[in-house]
């Protein structure tokens, strides 16, 4: 069972954050709380910040040389930017899956099985079960049950992507972010990945970056409306999309920006 | 639109277009309304038919409308405000083509009642049509200022033409139970009543759209 934040009870939550890339500054008094089973979702213009969240919510940012970050994200009620937080182990529980699916250039089997190995996971059984199970999960066993040993390469970009959140959902983690997971894909394949979205929250919180506003309204529970590294908005999916209650969300949202 | 303008110049042309439309289709009905009740009160059968054979321009706006409507909620997939407006245009649309079919069923009915005597002095009746066409003026002006003020005003002037169709019917009543011999012509007269309180009800119509459109509130079903 996943330990809620005492002071609000989601399951992530960013306080009065701030971000930098060197001296410019990507993100502004950002306070935001993320629902557990739910899915988020994060739109804004480019440059807006969503991304840069987004990678925070996971310490994937500190990877990026002349970053640094003010402020406090609770996971599972302990500060995840306490110096002696283990990022690895974050980021085992706070999965992300990317704009361009990424498999190794390896078996379908052993993309799946890669991360909990390397972790000391289990026997060959159990790994086949894990296998199973994750590549269920993100309804593409069907389509690779046969060819498991197959390079993960020789997928379509829409089963590579599927693949990739199976990878993810390997580690069973408690939370996956999506940074524009069907930018790369068409739109069958997007289709299905929504509906894969939709089907994962029952067990994950999923928090997803998107710039196409029509797959935030199709898939979100809640959006957050970010503009030049601020939260300007952020409320039920169905409540931004038909009344927003600020007019700089309506105008993005109608697509009256700049 | 009002505020600031879309990206794309089509799309903000395609949804001025369509409030254009539905101004015009709005200035129609109200014109058909006002021509069937002098129809009536002028007893001017030609003016009657003329204002049936107008209904064919009113019928054809409407569906080409709503043929715009489908086409930007398919082709622009609108959101927020936007959204609001084409569901808004979508009912105005529907309200406004009953309002050309009232305005049909008073001229057909005038043609009736002008070729018989005239049963009594018209009194309430075209007070009534003169708070109707005020309520379709309002509406549309609302509408196309969206503003809440008057559109919420409407709403307040469908009770007192309910109240004189109510009059006009009690009213009927008494000449009928007097003389069985203008049981006919006082039943027509109650159904142009009726009728004229049916257009009230599609400004209220209109008029709560506009509610809509401004607060994202639906205020329908509420009087």
């Amino acid at each position: 069972m996943v330990k809620l934040n005492e002071h609000d009870g989601s399951i992530i939550s960013v306080q009065d954050v701030n971000f930098y890339y060197g001296a410019s500054k990507a993100l502004t008094d950002i306070n935001m709380s993320f629902k557990k089973n739910q899915v988020t979702a994060l739109i804004g213009p480019s440059g807006c910040g969503k991304s840069t969240l987004l990678r925070l919510l996971n310490r994937m940012n500190d990877l990026i040389d002349g970053t640094r970050v003010e402020g406090r994200v609770y996971f599972e009620g302990k500060n995840i930017y306490d110096p002696h937080v283990d990022p690895v182990d974050i980021r085992r529980k706070i999965g992300m899956v990317f704009q361009k699916p990424n498999p190794f250039p390896k078996s379908i089997f052993n993309n799946i099985i890669y991360g909990p190995t390397l972790s000391g996971a289990g026997s060959r059984s159990d790994l086949s079960a894990l296998v199973e199970k994750s590549l269920k999960q993100s309804v593409l066993w069907d389509e690779v049950k046969d060819i498991l040993n197959q390079s993960a390469m020789r997928l379509s970009g829409g089963q590579q992507q599927r693949l990739c959140i199976a990878r993810a959902l390997a580690m069973n983690p408690d939370i996956l972010l999506m940074d524009e997971p069907t930018s790369a894909l068409d739109p069958i394949s997007t289709a299905k990945i929504e509906e894969l979205i939709d089907e994962l929250k029952k067990d994950y919180t999923i928090i997803i970056v998107t710039h196409n506003m029509q797959q935030a309204a199709r898939v979100s529970d809640e959006t957050g409306f970010f503009y030049l590294g601020k939260l300007i908005e952020y409320n039920q999916t169905a409540k931004i999309f038909t009344k927003p209650d600020l007019k700089q969300t309506e105008d993005y949202i109608t697509g009256r920006f700049g | 639109m009002e505020g600031t303008r879309h990206t794309s110049s089509q799309y903000e042309m395609e949804l001025q277009d369509i409030k254009d439309n539905l101004i015009y289709l709005g200035v129609l009905t109200e014109k058909a309304i006002a021509s069937a009740m002098d129809a009536l009160l002028q007893r001017d059968t030609n003016q009657a038919r003329k204002v049936i054979a107008a209904d064919s321009e009113i019928d054809r706006l409407d569906m080409e409308l709503e043929e715009r409507c489908i086409r930007v909620l398919a082709l622009r997939q609108p959101a927020a405000k936007d959204l609001r407006f084409i569901t808004t245009a979508i009912k105005v649309n529907g309200h406004l083509e009953r309002i050309g079919d009232m305005a049909v069923n008073i001229a057909e009915k005038a043609i009736i009642l002008n070729a018989e005597p005239q049963l009594k002095p018209y009194i309430d009746l075209p007070r009534m049509a003169e708070i109707v066409r005020n309520m379709i003026r309002e509406s549309l002006d609302s509408f196309v200022n969206e503003d809440l003020e008057t559109a919420e005003k409407v709403a307040l002037e469908e009770d007192e033409v309910d109240k004189l169709n109510e009059q006009i019917f009690r009213e009927l009543l008494t000449f009928m139970l007097e003389d069985t011999r203008t049981i006919t012509r006082a039943t027509i007269i109650m159904q142009i009543s009726k009728n004229l309180e049916r257009v009230a009800d599609h400004a209220k119509g209109v008029a709560d759209m506009v509610i809509y459109l401004v607060t994202g509130k639906s205020v329908r079903h509420q009087y």
